[in-house]
Parts: structure tokens; sequence; C-alpha cells
């Protein structure tokens, strides 16, 4: 194994499809026009110096160690500004270009330290690579003249010299070592796109500045570690290479984190990780990261994590820590035990979707092979499972329509319901990249997110609609776009089911559904939602992307469809730069739901009552399968708190944090009689545990994520389980004590199975994976490398289907006693629940949840800033302190739910989808008001937490 | 009532014009004397600043420099019927400096009241955009082509073909920029037009943008200009208000308007592609070229930056045809050249003569030689950029080819003299160190070198290792020659490299050896 090294071209790569044939030292080369001749010269395999060049960012020119000659031409251009021509002739030695360059590092070398041993880029430092190439063999100036390299200059105070600056918890900007080649400037604009950094003084002052002058943490910095990346010196580097020193061989994974899916290198010293460094190949990032993948790895090493397999008769007690197996069999025989008691149907299964396909697939095989019953869910149900169901029924699969790359091709972007900078940060990079370049933005969400404007970037119509409007806003849009002849009917009539088009059409044109008539339910000004309606079906290529604030409503399956509508109405589907794309939550959370973990479908989303899909399975697994859906996970709380429901396995997820109405699902919990937990930390569903099995880091273990745009990775092990086990070795030996007889010795084998069993997936292998990269599913005969646009010909399901989509207001509603309305969110710096990102060092970003309320609810309940604050639903009660803010419409208030401490899911209700469950987090009827600290809730749960936590200590010790 | 002029030229009013028209108002009203005042425009005679001029039946007669203690005794002397008095000048038009010109960019200039348009069109003001409009776009943009006209900023690019190239470029829309942010030492013109004739920059504006199909036009001036800004500003007024400016320009149909952006104080933004950024409301940086501005430019949309000279000559090439201009001048370099001649220098201020006299004949003949009246020694030609002419180049022809042969250029036609007194040594550091302050801080060579270059200047004049460091300035000055990225670090070399050929004796001066 090599420390991968990706080729840095100097400058990206031309999209023209004309070709220009030049000669480069005397070799012929034909690449597309605008290419610059560095990129050129390279692929040519001649590597001209360069500093200020890297192809993730435009071609800048300043470092000028790049400079050439064309025969012809005078002078000796910048070969990272010139572009190619036909039949050029460009010479990248000569003696002139020599004295040049090495003219040019020697005043580089002037102001720089001499600390190369000592530093920590050293074989790692573009600066030395080139004072080698060029052949700099001495600095005439000395040292003693004007620098930013010594504090003190011949006994006086030198001003020019800045301290380090170690704000930042994960890399440190030492301006005495910065080249001022931008580069870190300009990947903050054009790849990250916050703007956060410049230069600051002109001439030899010139230096890197975060703001105006300000500490890093004190700025717009995102820390998304593009500038880290960017940088070729150790000017900005990460605070684990200055500990640990340079990597000596690194391995492609993918992230563990949101739906987006980034692939890194994990750049490893023996088995610690020195750092994750974004990998340039990686289809869905391009080489790009946010502050979650990049820096907060370190949870892997938490001393929170538990290593070994714990159990506990009843809740109350201890934990006891004991071997494997006897942890296993306390699991298997108490499953057993239960079943037998309360029948096959009483246990069931969570799959995560953190965990991988493979961990996935076999706990949903536990409980159909194993249990013999359907009781396997996801944490889709509470995210995306209206996605699931309402796009399996318009377009007849339950997924995205897009590939990432397609963005760069829209004209119109839909933001609905989604805050992408924040929970989707990457893609939501190069969403703003579009933008710069000029597509318009429409904005639906009942809260200004940085989308709406944010530097250089603002959106053409922003639409807060009320919280729970959902549908009628999809409708009102609709009506506009039919009342006003914008349909594309030929898309229509060839790709749709007309019939079911006229119904649609016909509904959405009453004027009970027009902007006008739904102004006061919308909140949304008319003239807005008719302009923005024009725009995205006249604007070119519109593409949706919406989230979780369009799914988790009652209504959430009824947007998705009416999301549908609008894409099929005006003819964006089925080619690049157009589509309906759901931005998923987790990291896996598209392939939990493909690995069949739904009860009511087998991989591959066919129903469990289709008896071929289930004799295949029967065939291969050797059981007879029950035809009917299991219990979803709202249904299994409730038949535990009926009694009929008594015994759950739960891989990798904590559902007592991240589910609807905490207090309900502790009561259900509570009730059963064996609660396996599989996961890293003690997590607040195990406080109702009875078995604890520790769980593997991503970096522990291989297999496969699948991200939003359906796009499979590998995760690779890097390191050794520190619980000895990956998650899937885990859920055989459970297995195998009940009796299955699994014999998988890799996760590959796990993936054959799948793509034995599961068309869409038929031609997945690792070998596939490691050959290109990546796929995105459907893989198999017909697209034997995967399909990064879907539904370009036909639909999947035949005929475009058009749904009705009547409004039917939320049971939640303000009154008297609730008079704002709740929703809830995410942070750019946690994640979900925050079981990881709260144990790295991003919780400096996010100490705690904190709950925006507009400054006019504000002052009539006479909160202040910063105060601590009560808020109180139909379901329970939470503090947390106020922070005032216009963000949000006066009636509205949000808040994340990062922190058990502040436990926000105490607030939401158990309203759900009608289609799906989805709970409604999006909706709570809730009153704020000052308070002095915790709630009652607050105080006794974290007395639970505290005792269920204990672990007793063994006699041997 | 007689017509009394006194300047409202910054030069002027730094040299008291303001209070001068005061105490003339005030004394002609206790005289009971019906005059009218008009605040023209600098004649360019910069040591006779103020210079009043009286309108009378024999021409408009001229007296300065005129004080405020001079008024009574000018009262007294009859000058408003154009009476002797020991500051008059007689008919200004025949003074020999006035004499000697071909005013064709300044032919209004000081004559007519900068904000009236009817005494503009009086002097052949609007005709050539009325000539644009009658013979459309393309055929403007052949005569400016075919009159030879080239960039009056410093580098000399022919501005008709710039103009085509613009008109060529495909895009939805397309700009005028006008470059006013004059920063080279001793030079004024583009000032002194923006005051005294400011609207023929606007009509030269209003044919660009309608030659190139543009709707918008911008005046980039230097803070340093807080007259011109003033003038300008109220010029734009008096062209909107008379229909010039506007949505169907004299009923053309073509719509255009002009906006004044004022700079921040950087000599670099003077330089087209930071002028650019920091019009769009950058850091004044310069941009990698290509692409050129003409067809990337000001928000990424094809753009014209011409300098105010270019572009207030293109009202009289059309209205008197690109013949008439390309008849002037010599070789490459067609038309006129308004000289500005300053330092050291008897006579000093703008001449707008066409290209072809020799330096010397500018710096002895029309200059009268140095104001101390000792020998002329060195020359710099161009702005803090330019290189260093001593006395044996004199019989150097002033155009752009013959300029450049001596490794020299004439920029903006500025022109700073220096008497035997000079330490070329410390004028060579003078150039770097311009650099050095001014440098935008982008590319390496200026960035660095710069600073650097005054600190082995330092060295050689501190003795110190001075054959070495003599030759590392040298490759310095090629480093920074051969790899800045705009003219500012390519030609900070040029004061350096021209000092150290033309006068190497300053550089090894034994007293300063004796110092070491």
């Amino acid at each position: 194994m090599t420390l991968i090294k990706e080729t840095d071209f100097g400058t990206p790569e031309s999209k023209s499809e004309k070709l220009v044939t030049l000669t480069i030292d005397g070799k012929s080369v034909t690449v597309p026009e605008g290419t610059s001749i560095m990129r050129a010269a390279m692929e040519a395999g001649t590597e001209i110096p360069k500093l200020c060049a890297t192809d993730s960012i435009k071609a800048f020119g300043s470092c000028r160690l790049c400079v050439i000659e064309v025969e012809g031409r005078n002078g000796t251009p910048a070969s990272c500004t010139t572009p190619v021509a036909p039949g050029i002739s460009v010479k990248t030695q000569s003696p002139r270009l020599a004295a040049i360059r090495r003219g040019v590092m020697e005043l580089y070398i002037s102001d720089h330290p001499l600390d190369c041993l000592t530093c920590a880029a050293n074989g790692d430092c573009e600066l030395q690579d080139m004072a080698g190439a060029v052949g700099l063999r001495d600095v005439r100036y000395g040292y003693e003249g004007s620098n930013h390299v010594f504090a003190r200059n011949q006994g006086e105070a030198n001003f020019a010299w800045k301290p380090k600056d170690e704000s930042n918890p994960y890399f440190s900007y030492d301006p005495s070592k910065c080249i001022v080649c931008n580069r870190c400037v300009r990947a903050c604009e054009e790849v990250q796109g916050t703007f956060a950094l410049t230069i600051s003084g002109r001439g030899f002052d010139s230096r890197v500045s975060a703001g105006m002058d300000e500490a890093f943490m004190e700025s717009e910095c995102v820390s998304c570690g593009a500038c880290v990346q960017a940088c070729p010196t150790a000017t900005l580097i990460e605070k684990s290479v200055i500990a640990i020193g340079q990597p000596e061989h690194s391995e492609v994974t993918t992230c563990a984190y949101c739906g987006v899916g980034c692939t890194f290198k994990a750049e490893m010293r023996g088995e610690e990780v020195v750092r994750m460094v974004p990998w340039k190949d990686g289809k869905a990032n391009h080489g790009h990261s946010c502050i979650k993948g990049r820096f907060a790895y370190g949870y892997a090493q938490h001393g929170d994590r538990i290593l070994n397999p714990m159990i506990r008769e009843t809740i109350a007690e201890p934990w006891r820590e004991v071997s494997w197996e006897e942890a296993i069999a306390f699991a298997a025989d108490r499953l057993k035990a239960t079943q037998e008691k309360y029948g096959k149907n009483s246990v069931g299964v969570i799959t995560s979707s953190r965990c991988t396909n493979e961990e996935s697939y076999l706990v949903q095989k536990l409980a159909r092979q194993g249990f013999k019953n359907n009781n396997t869910d996801t944490c889709a149900r509470v995210c995306h499972s209206p996605t699931g169901y309402g796009l399996a029924q318009a377009f007849g699969t339950s997924a995205g329509t897009q590939d990432f790359d397609s963005v760069d091709d829209a004209d119109v972007i839909l933001v609905m319901g989604a805050n992408p900078t924040d929970a989707h940060p990457v893609f939501g990079s190069r969403m703003k990249k579009r933008l710069r370049e000029g597509a318009k933005l429409i904005v639906i969400d009942p809260r200004r997110i940085d989308l709406v404007r944010s530097p250089h970037v603002q959106a053409d119509y922003h639409l807060p609609l009320k919280p729970g409007t959902n549908v009628a806003m999809v409708t009102a849009l609709a009506h506009v776009i039919v009342t006003e002849n914008l349909v594309n009917l030929d898309f229509v009539k060839s790709r749709c089911d007309w019939d079911e088009y006229q119904d649609w059409a016909e509904f959405v044109s009453l004027s009970t559904n027009s902007p006008e008539a739904l102004e006061t339910t919308l909140g949304v000004p008319a003239a807005d939602v008719r302009a923005a309606a024009r725009l995205y079906a006249t604007g070119g290529n519109g593409a949706i992307y919406y989230g979780l604030g369009v799914t988790e409503h009652s209504q959430g399956s009824t947007t998705v469809m009416g999301i549908a509508n609008l894409a099929m109405a005006t003819g964006n589907l089925g080619r690049r730069g157009v589509g309906v794309n759901p931005l998923r939550g987790q990291n896996n959370v598209q392939g939990s739901c493909d690995m069949g973990s739904f009860p009511h479908e087998l991989p591959g989303y066919r129903h469990i009552s289709n008896d071929a899909a289930r004799e295949a399975f029967e065939k291969d697994w050797g059981v007879t399968l029950d035809p009917e859906p299991g219990l979803r996970i709202p249904n299994m709380f409730d038949s535990a708190i009926e009694g009929t429901f008594k015994g759950l396995y739960v891989q990798g997820e904590d559902i007592l944090q991240s589910d609807p109405d905490t207090r309900h699902v502790a009561r259900a919990l509570s009730n059963m009689d064996i609660v396996i937990v599989q996961d890293l930390f003690l997590v607040e569903t195990a406080n109702y545990a009875h078995v604890f099995l520790p769980g593997a880091t991503f970096l522990e273990k291989d297999g496969t994520f699948t991200n939003a745009e359906r796009r499979i990775q590998r995760v690779a092990k890097v390191m050794r389980p520190k619980n000895g086990y990956a998650d899937w070795e885990v859920t055989q030996l459970l297995a195998n004590k009940l009796g299955l007889n699994w014999n998988y010795t890799h996760a590959s084998e796990i993936m054959d199975e799948i793509a034995r069993l599961t068309p869409s997936f038929a031609g997945v292998s690792f070998k596939r994976l490691e050959e290109d990269g990546s796929v995105q599913w459907p893989c198999n005969e017909e697209s034997p490398h995967g399909m990064p646009i879907m539904h370009i010909d036909g639909f999947a399901r035949g005929k475009g289907k058009f749904v009705v989509t009547e409004y039917v207001p939320t049971d939640e509603k303000v009154g008297p006693r609730f008079p704002l309305l709740l929703t809830t969110g995410r942070i750019l710096s946690q994640y979900n629940v925050g079981a990881q990102t709260r144990r790295t060092e991003n919780s400096r970003w996010h100490e705690e949840d904190v709950l925006e309320i507009h400054p006019h609810d504000a002052e009539d309940r006479g909160v202040r800033d910063g105060d601590f604050v009560k808020v109180a639903s139909r379901a329970g009660e939470t503090t947390l302190r106020a922070k005032i803010t216009d963000r949000v419409a006066p009636g509205v208030v949000y808040t994340t739910f990062h922190h058990p401490t502040t436990q926000a899911n105490v607030v939401t209700t158990d309203n759900s989808d009608w289609a799906t469950n989805c709970p409604e987090y999006k909706v709570t009827a809730v009153q704020i008001s000052p308070s002095n600290g915790p709630t009652e809730w607050q105080e006794k749960y974290r007395e639970l937490s505290e005792a269920s936590r204990r672990i007793a200590i063994t006699a041997a010790e | 009532m007689v017509k009394v002029y006194i300047p409202l030229d910054m030069a002027a009013v730094a040299m008291g014009a303001d209070k001068l028209a005061a105490a003339v108002a005030k004394e002609a009203a206790a005289r009971g004397e019906n005059i009218e005042i008009v605040r023209n425009g600098s004649r360019g005679m910069l040591w006779l600043e103020p210079l009043i001029e009286v309108e009378t039946p024999a021409g408009r007669v001229g007296y300065g420099p005129a004080k405020v203690a001079d008024v009574a005794s000018l009262f007294d002397a009859g000058f408003l019927t154009g009476g002797a008095h020991r500051l008059a000048i007689g008919k200004v038009d025949d003074h020999p400096w006035m004499k000697r010109q071909t005013r064709v960019t300044f032919a209004r200039c000081g004559v007519i009241d900068p904000f009236s348009i009817e005494e503009y069109q009086a002097h052949g003001g609007g005709a050539g955009l009325r000539r644009a409009f009658e013979i459309g776009p393309a055929a403007t943009i052949e005569e400016v082509t075919k009159s030879g006209l080239r960039g009056r900023g410093g580098a000399g690019f022919p501005t008709g073909i710039k103009w085509k190239t613009v008109a060529d470029a495909p895009a939805d829309r397309r700009y005028v920029v006008v470059n006013a942010d004059e920063g080279d030492s001793g030079t004024f013109a583009d000032r002194m037009i923006m005051e005294g004739d400011p609207l023929s920059l606007i009509e030269g504006m209003i044919i660009c943008g309608y030659a190139i199909n543009g709707s918008k036009g911008f005046v980039y001036l230097r803070s340093e200009y807080p007259q011109a800004a003033v003038i300008f500003e109220r010029a734009i007024e008096v062209a909107r208000k008379a229909g010039w400016l506007g949505p169907n320009v004299l009923g053309s149909g073509f719509a255009f308007d002009i906006e004044l952006r004022i700079g921040a104080g950087a000599y670099v933004c003077g330089e087209e592609t930071s002028l650019l950024e920091s019009l769009e409301g950058k850091r004044g940086i310069v941009r990698a070229k290509p692409p050129l501005p003409a067809h990337v430019g000001f928000f990424g949309k094809p753009t014209v930056v011409n300098n105010v000279l270019s572009m207030a000559t293109a009202p009289m090439i059309l209205e008197k045809g690109s013949q008439h201009y390309a008849d002037l001048g010599v070789g490459r370099s067609r038309g006129t050249m308004p000289l500005q001649i300053a330092g050291n220098v008897k006579y000093g201020g703008l001449c707008e003569v066409p290209f072809g006299l020799t330096l010397g004949e500018i710096v002895n003949d029309i200059g009268g030689g140095t104001k101390t009246g000792r020998p002329v020694r060195a020359v710099q030609c161009g702005g803090p950029l330019g290189a260093y002419l001593p006395v044996s180049l004199f019989d150097t022809i002033f155009d752009y080819e013959a300029f450049a042969a001596k490794d020299s250029l004439i920029g903006h036609g500025g022109l700073v003299v220096f008497d035997d007194t000079v330490d070329m040594s410390w004028m060579a550091r003078f150039g770097m160190e311009f650099c050095a302050i001014e440098s935008c801080g982008k590319c390496t060579p200026c960035r660095i070198g710069s600073t650097r270059g005054v600190e082995t200047i330092d060295k050689i004049r501190g003795g110190v290792d001075v054959d070495a460091n003599i030759e590392l300035l040298k490759d310095l000055c090629h480093t920074m020659k051969f790899g800045s990225l705009c003219a500012l670090g390519g030609f900070a070399p040029y004061p350096v490299e021209s000092a150290l050929r033309h006068f190497p004796e300053d550089f090894r001066k034994p007293a300063l050896e004796a110092a070491e």
C-alpha cells in the first residue's frame, strides 16, 4: 500500500468538445479547446513548475513559475493562464525561462523560514519541490531585509510578522510560511463558496486573512478544509499532521456522515489516521469536503467508546462486561424465549442507515430468515420514507432521478424544505457554484436559510410558507403552471398517463387552488408564488432539490408526489440539469432502504407479497417467508406498549433521541424483555437495553454505502476494529447462535448475495467498484456501469403517474395554548443525534441546541437573547436557550436535535405521514415561556441516564 | 457686459483662482462694472495660473499669474478692455506656447464654459456624435481605426481595433469604461480635460457606446481628483438634461448613460484589469490576460477600457474625419500627443503637438530648460516606471516606436525634468520604492522583488559588495521584467536599468564607498 497521490493538472478540465493540437517540447498533444498550456503539458507528461495553480480552482497567474515560450510570440506568458491554440509550438524550458524561475524562487525563499527539517509539511511541500525543480542554490538577498519570518529583526520588533493562529481546533495558520499564492482564498471562494478568506494589505504586506484580520474561529470560516488542502506549504496545515507527521499509506473510503457520500483518502501512519483528505476522483464530492467528513473522525478513538460487550438482567441494574460468547448467548436465548412466550411476531430489528449495505442486508435477513417475520424497519421511516413511497408512485423507483453533477446544467434550482449548506454542505457548495454562474434560485422554506442570501448567492424568490402547508404550495405552483399554459404538453402526452394528467390538471386549476385563494393559508404573497412558478416552468432546465422539510409532515408523501407532478408537467425529467432530487439525510439511508429494511419490501423495493421475489429469497435462504408486511417502527412502539412486541435488535440507530415523542418511545422500550443495542457509544436508547454489543466505526470495516444519488461506494477497513468485530460479523455471530449457519468471511460475499438476489444490483460487486470507483444503481446487464440519470426515455413504471394532491391541514394546529409552530432541523457542525460529532471538537461550533425565535415573539414573552426558555407542546416540554433572530418568521420557532440534554423530540408529537408513518417533526404547536432551568423531565432523564450507564466493576479487577 | 474667464482647473484653484474670482466679482460690483465671470478650464500654461482672460473685440487677452492683490491694479489698468498691465500676456491664442500647438483633443479646453452645452456645440461639439449616428456603428469604428488613434494611457494599442474586438464579441451587454486613474507622476492631461472640457469625454463615450452597442459607461476616476469629480458629475447632469444621455440619446433611439466611480487610492488600479476589479467592488488586483477585457471585462462582459484622452479625441476624429487626424504625426504614431511637461522645468504645462518632435525640442524649446537654470541631466518619460533618458538621447523622436527602441516609453505623455544635481541611484531606488508601495501583491516578482530591489540599491549605495549587488539588481530587473504579471512590476526595472546604463557613476560614488 502506498500513499495515493492524484495528478494535479494545474488548471480545471475544459469541457469543450472541439480538439486542438499543438506541440509542446517537440511532442504533439491534442486537448480540448480552452485547455491551458500547463494542463496540456501535464497530459503529455511534462510538469511545468507551478505554485499558485491547482486544478480545483481557476488559473490565477500569480506565482510566475510556469512561464513558457511560444514560438513566434513575444514574452514569457504564464502557461496556466494561456490557452492552447492550434499549431503553436511551446517550449517549457530554456535558459531564459530557467533564469526567470530561479529568480522568482530566490525571491520566494528570501521571505520564507528555512526550517524545512522541522516543518510539518516536510515531505509534502510544493515550495520545497519547486526550489528543487528550478535548481535554486543560493539566496543572494540575504535574510536581513524586510520579512514576515522573524518576530524581531536585529533586535527591533518586526511588525510584518504575525503569530500563528491556532484558534481552529483542526488546523493552524502560520502567516510566516505564507507565499501569498491565494490558493486558500480561491478555494474558499470557488470550491466552498463561503468567501471567508481574503488577502489583507497589498504589495509586500499582502497576507492571507480570515475575515477582517480575525482569528479563523471568529471569522465566517466553516472549517471545510478546502483552504488547508489547497495550501502548498505548511501555512495552513492539519494539527494532526503537526502532531503525528506525514502519512505513509492511504486508502480510499467513503464518509460516514451525510447522504452526499464524499469519498476520502484515509491517510495513515500504521493504524493511526493522520488525516482524511477528500479524494479528487470521488464522483460525489470531486475533492471537496465539509467540517464533518474532513475533521470530525476523532470519535472513533474517543474514550466513551464501549469496546466490550455488556449485559444486564434488567435495565435498573448496572451493566456487566462479559465475553462476546456470553453476550451473544444471552441475547440469543432471550430472543428465543421471547418468541416462544409471545409468538414469532413479538420480536424485530431496526437496521442502520449509518452501517453498510451489507450490514443492513444481514440485519433484515436476520429478521426474515431467523425470526421468520417481517418486523424490520429502518431510520428512513422517520426521514425519507415518503420519498420512497411518493417517487415509486410517480416514476416507479424510490430514489432521486439525477447524479449530483447534473446540477451543473440546471438553470433554475428549486430548493424546498432542505438546507443544503448546513445538512449537505459539499453538495451545497456545488449548488452555490452553479448559482454564482447565473442559475436562478427559488427557496421554499419557512426559515431564511443561508442559500436565501449569502455571499454572491441570492434567491430570486424565497417563499417563506407556514410550516405544514407544503401541499397547498405545490398545488398553487401547479395551478399557475396549468392555468397559464406553461405545461410541457409534448412531454406529458408522450411520457405520462394522459387521463391521470387531465384529472390532475382539472383539480389544480380549481380557483380554490390559486395562489390568491391560498395566500392566507400559505402566508406568502400570491404574486411571488406566481412568479416562482413561471420561473420554474419557463427558465430552462428546472431542478428540484428537497429534504426533510418536505417529507416529515402529515402529508409528506403527498408533497413528494406533488413535486413529481411539477417536474412531469414541465418536462423537467430524464436529462441532465433537471429532475427530482431528494437530499437524503444519512450516509447510507438510501442503501438501507435499497437493502430491504422496510417491513413490506425485499431488497430492491420488491413488495413482500410479490411471489416471485419471495420465492427467490426462500430458495436461497431455505425458509418460507411471511407474505404479509411486518411492523413499522411506530407500530413496534405501539405494540410494545400494548404488550405484544417484546424484543428488539437495534443496530446503529438512537431511536430514543431521534424518534418523535421521546416519552412514548421510552415507555415502549421499557416494556420490552430484550432490547439489544449495537452501537459505538452508550447512546440514549441503550439506557433501555439489556444487551450492548460494541460497534465498529467506518474506519474499521469493509463494505459499501449508497449515497443520495444512488451511488454505491466502498468503505475500506483501514484499521482493525477496536471492539474486535465488524458490525456484520456481530450480526453473523447472533444469527449463528440462533442457528442460521451463516458463513460470510468478507463483506464482498454479502454483496455477491445481494447482487444474486436483486435485479437492480445484479452487476454490483466489489470488483466492479474497484474498477469503476463507484456505480449508481440500477447496475445490471442493461446498464453495466450504473445509471447517473434515470427515466431518460421512459419512466421505470412505464407512464409517469400524476396524482391529485388534496391539501389536508395537519391536526397539529396552533391555538391559544400553543400559539407558535416549532420546526426542527440541523446545523453544519453537528450530525443527527450528535453521538459522533459531539465527541469531537465540532462541538466548539455548536455547544448546545438553541431555540431560534423572532424578535416580535420574543418581546411578547419577555425573552431576551440567551435566556433559558421552556418549550411546551401537547407531547411534552423541555428547556433550552433562546436565540433571537429574524431568520424565522413571526409565529415560527426553530431548533436542532443534536444534543440529548435538550431532547427536542420530547416536544414533537406522534402525528405522522398518512402513507408511511414518517413523523411530523417539522410542525409542532408550542408555547415558549421564560424558564429558570431544566424541566422536570430533563432532570429525571438525566438521573435515569446516569443510573443506566453504570458499569459494574468486575471481581477480577 | 464683459466676459471674464478665470479657470476652475485644479492647478489654477491651487494657485488661488477661487479667491481671485471672488475678488474680481467683488471689485467689479464695487466699481459698478458689468462683468460675467466664466469659470473655464486651463489653457495649460501652468506657470501663468491663475490666468485671467478677458473677451475683447480684438480677441481674448490674458493676465497671469494673477493674485488677489493684483485685482485692483488690473481694474485700474482697464483690463476689461485689454488695457496694459505688468501681468498682460496679450492675446492668448497668439502666445508662443499656444501658437506652436496643434490642439485637437484640447481644442476647447480653456476656451469654453465646461458646463455650457451651447458653447460646446458652438465649438464643434456634438458634430462627431451626429456623424456617428449617420454613418452607423461599423463605419464609426472604421473611422476611428483609420485615424490611427492609439491608446493614450500608455500602451498605445490601436483604439479602433479594440472597439471592433468588443463590438464583435458575442454578448448580451457590453460596457464602456474610461480609465481616469491618472497616477503617473508629472501627468495631468486627463484631469485637465475632465475639468476643462468634460462634455468631449462624455461625447466620446457615447460614440464608443454606440459603436460597440453598449448601453452603459463608467468613468473610473482617482480619488485624488476631487475637483474633477465634482465637475464631471455636474457635466453628466448637463448632458442628461440636454438629452445626450438617457434612454433616447438625441432622439436617435440609442440608449446610453454614464456613471462616475471614484477609486480608493491605488496606483495599480490604473492598470485596466485591476481597474475593472475595483470597479466591480473588489480588491484592486491585476487579472491575468488572456482573457482580454475586450472579451471578458466588466462583470465578465466585453468591455472597452480606454484612457480619457483616447475617448475624448474620438468626437474630433468623427467630426473632422479620420484623414484629418491621420495626417498629423509620424510613422505609426498618428495624430497629436498632449505632452505634460513637469519637474524642474521653466515652462511647465500641457502642450498638444503632433508626434515627431525630438525630446530635446520638447525639453529645451517648449519647456525652456530647467527652472533652476542649471543644465538638464535626465528626463523621465512616461511616468514613474518610465526610463531616465540622458541629454545624449535628446535627438530621440517623440513617438511610440522610437522611444521603445531606446528601452523607453512615452506612456501617457508625461515628462519630468531633472537638473545636474540629481542623484540617479536615488532615483533608481525611487523606482523600486514606488513599485513596492503600489504593488498589488498578486505576482511574486513585483510583490517581493520591488522590496528586495530597494534593499539591494541601498546596499549598493552603502558600498556593500557593489559589483555583486549590481549583478543581483540586474538579475532582479530581468526577473521582474519578464516574470511580472502586469506593467507595474514589468516596467519598474526601466528607471533602474536606465539609471544603471546611462548614469553608472552614480552607483559608485567615492563618497558613498568611503562611508563603508
